[in-house]
């Protein structure tokens, strides 16, 4: 390489820093969307931050709904596991926010806890030490793609047939807003038997787990 | 223009095809759990809008939803366990080879 | 040409663009204007500094809560009051216009000259959108400005520990200039990606770590007021966001392509994810004991002085506070739990390949992130932004805007929250360069098999106890009043031992640096 080569190279990587500039003033406008988008907390009833019907919450859900299916379409396109564990994190990540426009604070939160940095951790683990080369790839054939795709596209017309005509009934009461303190109330005596055979079923898994992924046979 | 449960619904069925689609047509194990994961988000999506705009405020689809992500963490858990297993036994994890169930 | 020689010579003058040259130009005249001004008087800099901070703070509060309380309510009365909206295109979204803000100030105090200007001063104010763009701008200058200056506190620090003196060059006065210089250096810096590296995720992985840290200031609150998002669960969010900084890290190790990365990666991923969960109990105790899970209404429950903060309310607390502060350490990979970096076995682990820029933004996340944690631990533990001193003695101080003034000041301000989490911040450079490096196994051993149990001991036993004070029994009540003032005591030893321990080093500075350094460097 010619010392003019990397005099241009070095030139190029600093003027392309600079464009910087428009990527952080992309970066402001998401984080001020989506500090609009965090559900506020009047006192202790959690309701959405937006107006419902209001401009800001159309712009907000359209934003993160093309996040999210997007970041969902890469995850079935991409060939390499890793950049599908990372799409995964995308579409986590946006269905937080989802959960945040639907005033579920508690929920969104917790699936960034569980989701975004367990669950998927345990995955990118498992990738690492499964893989021998991190570029092994795993072709399917012509066939099944087309078949897969044809069943898969179906599928989404016909239900997307379906949420038009679909005459949704409403339940009596109306949603009048989350708390942490009814989620708790409500886990602990309606659900209390759910919650607990949830307790145990971690339990197992925990050993079972560790007993599956032992050294020493 | 309002955003009614509609809306939500159409970006969990995206999900759950999408996640169906990478279930059917990956070969690596972990690629198949990264499709059920995304199965489970959608479900997940729906029973949440479905609690915010038809629920009677009892917040049923929310704790639903949370029993989604607990079983969700105990699958991949489990599941990664296994694919460690599958793989010190086969050198892989590609499903197709793992034809034999003695370990 | 002999055989030593390398094919290089001197770059021609300046292949920078304009916007570089801008940049250096600027930081050489701040540079040479700022520099002797600071060596001449750093002291009165940095106390005219606080103070301005201070007053900032207070006048926007002022400010801000004057138009919602006085003006706002003013406005809701008359009879064509729409509340402002998104849309700034039609007039009768546009709030109250000057001359109705005019109408509507009943102070008359303000000099007829700036009385005009105050009204567009104030018309801004009541649209959300200003307030967001405003707090967001205050967030970041902070998340920019506390890497910096840790950065070179932590290295002054590590200097006087291995009796050195750490940065004293740049800027004159102990180095002050030290870190912005190296941030422009490493923003020039040529950007390198490693041939086999997978590009594109080589590049984004930077940016995956440090939004999470960004993310986690905008639920932080650093007063009763001062808060941009105020969240019902802000204590899980930024915990969650905190922990999906992992997922960058992970994709800069693999991205490298490069051994000691990966290994960086994984001891990462493991220790991240098992230490989350005795941080996440160890929380859960005030939780327990407080009742709800926002950060201001932990922080509420602790007014009035040293023996009401949470970490002095019970025992189980007191441990709960020494757990988390070492499964945080551990969280955010600080020594001695530093194995993802660990420089004598990999290198230095997943940053191996970074340079320039992108690896400024690994430290900046990692700073931020010890900051937030810092910020965590003093308002679920010690009082958030409530002074130690007993908030009675402010009583006589009346109403008055200087009396606000003084309130935010001695009692209850950002400036509290600030102290105290920089005082732990402290601890943690302490303990980085004073304690040595422990193995992998050992940093899981005391994850799963000491903190885990402990910490879920801790619950049960806070449970237990929160259930015993709910019954309002009169013996109880003394018990709870015996535990505070024990408990609140062995603080006050360990504080009074670490400022008694702190002054003696500092009366004794010159014999502790050395006379050779002295000799060398007057002034040191």
């Amino acid at each position: 390489m010619s010392i003019d080569r990397v005099n241009q190279l070095s030139s190029t990587c600093v003027r392309r820093r600079f464009a910087l500039a428009p990527a952080l003033l992309v970066l402001g406008v998401t984080l001020l969307c989506g500090t609009r988008a965090m559900a506020s907390s009047g006192g202790e009833v959690v309701t959405t931050a937006a107006e419902p019907g209001s401009l800001l919450e159309v712009v907000l859900f359209y934003a993160v709904a093309t996040m999210t299916i997007v970041s969902s379409v890469a995850v079935c396109m991409s060939k390499n596991i890793v950049r599908m564990a990372l799409w995964l994190f995308m579409t986590l990540a946006s269905v937080s926010f989802l959960y945040f426009l639907l005033a579920a604070n508690f929920l969104a939160s917790i699936q960034l806890v569980v989701y975004a940095g367990g669950t998927l951790v345990l995955l990118v683990f498992g990738v690492m030490l499964t893989n021998k080369s991190p570029w092994a790839r795993y072709t399917p054939g012509k066939l099944e793609l087309v078949g897969a795709a044809a069943v898969c596209s179906v599928l989404l017309v016909a239900l997307w047939l379906v949420f038009l005509r679909a005459e949704w009934s409403r339940l009596p009461g109306a949603f009048a807003g989350t708390s942490v303190a009814d989620l708790g109330r409500s886990l602990l005596s309606v659900y209390v038997v759910p919650f607990e055979v949830a307790g145990v079923l971690l339990m197992i898994v925990m050993v079972g787990a560790a007993h599956l992924a032992r050294q020493d046979k | 223009m309002t955003i009614g449960v509609t809306h939500f619904l159409v970006v969990g069925a995206v999900m759950f095809c999408c996640g169906l689609y990478t279930m059917s047509t990956k070969r690596n194990a972990i690629g198949i759990l990264i499709g059920v994961e995304l199965v489970l988000n959608s479900s997940a999506l729906n029973l949440v809008a479905f609690d915010r705009y038809m629920g009677a405020g009892r917040l049923d689809g929310q704790i639903m939803a949370l029993f989604i992500i607990v079983l969700a963490a105990a699958e991949a858990a489990l599941a990664v366990g296994i694919c460690i297993n599958v793989y010190r036994n086969l050198a892989t994890v590609d499903v197709d080879k793992a034809t034999q169930l003695r370990g | 040409m002999t055989q030593f020689s390398v094919p290089w010579q001197p770059r021609p003058a300046h292949p920078y663009g304009m916007a570089s040259r801008a940049v250096i130009a600027l930081a050489q005249s701040v540079y040479g204007f700022a520099a002797p001004i600071v060596s001449r008087f750093p002291g009165a800099i940095l106390i005219s500094a606080v103070i301005a901070t201070c007053v900032g703070v207070w006048m926007h509060s002022v400010l801000f809560g004057w138009v919602d309380t006085q003006l706002i309510q003013a406005a809701v009365t008359l009879p064509d009051y729409t509340p402002p909206a998104l849309s700034l295109l039609s007039p009768s979204t546009w709030g109250l216009t000057p001359s109705v803000i005019h109408a509507l100030r009943v102070d008359e105090t303000v000099a007829a000259s700036v009385a005009g200007l105050l009204d567009y001063v104030l018309w801004p104010v009541q649209f959300w959108i200003v307030r967001d763009v405003v707090g967001l701008g205050a967030l970041f200058g902070l998340f920019n400005v506390i890497p910096v200056y840790v950065i070179w506190w932590e290295r002054k620090v590590a200097g006087r520990i291995q009796s050195r003196l750490g940065p004293m060059r740049v800027g004159g006065w102990h180095g002050w200039a030290q870190s912005p210089a190296d941030g422009i250096k490493l923003i020039l810096k040529e950007d390198l990606v490693p041939a086999g590296a997978d590009g594109p995720l080589f590049r984004l992985a930077p940016y995956l770590t440090i939004i999470p840290s960004l993310l986690a200031f905008l639920a932080l609150p650093f007063g009763a007021t001062y808060v941009l998002r105020e969240l019902d669960v802000a204590l899980v969010f930024i915990l969650g966001v905190l922990g999906a900084e992992v997922v960058g890290v992970i994709l800069a190790g693999w991205a490298s392509n490069n051994k000691w990365s990966v290994y960086g990666a994984m001891r990462e991923a493991c220790q991240m994810i098992s230490y989350e969960i005795p941080m996440g109990m160890a929380l859960l105790v005030p939780v327990i004991c407080v009742g709800t899970l926002s950060l201001s209404g932990i922080a509420d429950v602790q007014q009035g002085g040293w023996f009401s903060w949470i970490a002095f309310s019970n025992p189980f607390c007191f441990a709960a506070f020494v757990c988390y502060f070492i499964a945080s350490l551990a969280s955010l990979k600080r020594a001695p739990f530093d194995l993802p970096e660990a420089e004598s076995e990999l290198v230095a682990g997943f940053v191996t390949e970074y340079s320039g820029f992108r690896w400024s933004l690994f430290f900046f996340a990692e700073y931020a992130a010890m900051f937030v944690i810092c910020a965590i631990a003093s308002i679920v533990f010690l009082g958030g932004w409530h002074s130690p001193l007993p908030a009675s003695w402010g009583g006589g101080l009346g109403d008055g805007l200087l009396a606000r003034g003084l309130t935010g000041l001695l009692f209850s301000g950002p400036i509290w929250l600030m102290f105290k989490s920089v005082f732990l911040l402290y601890v943690q450079l302490w303990l980085r360069w004073t304690l040595p490096r422990i193995r992998i196994d050992q940093v899981l051993y005391s994850c799963i098999q000491v903190l885990l149990p402990l910490t879920m001991v801790l619950v049960f036993g806070a449970t237990v106890w929160t259930w015993a004070s709910t019954g309002h029994n009169a013996l109880w009540s003394t018990v709870e009043a015996a535990t505070r003032i024990i408990l609140g005591s062995i603080g006050l030893v360990f504080i009074g031992g670490f400022i008694a321990i702190a002054g003696y080093g500092f009366y004794h500075r010159r014999r502790m640096v050395g006379n050779l350094v002295q000799d060398v460097m007057p002034g040191s």
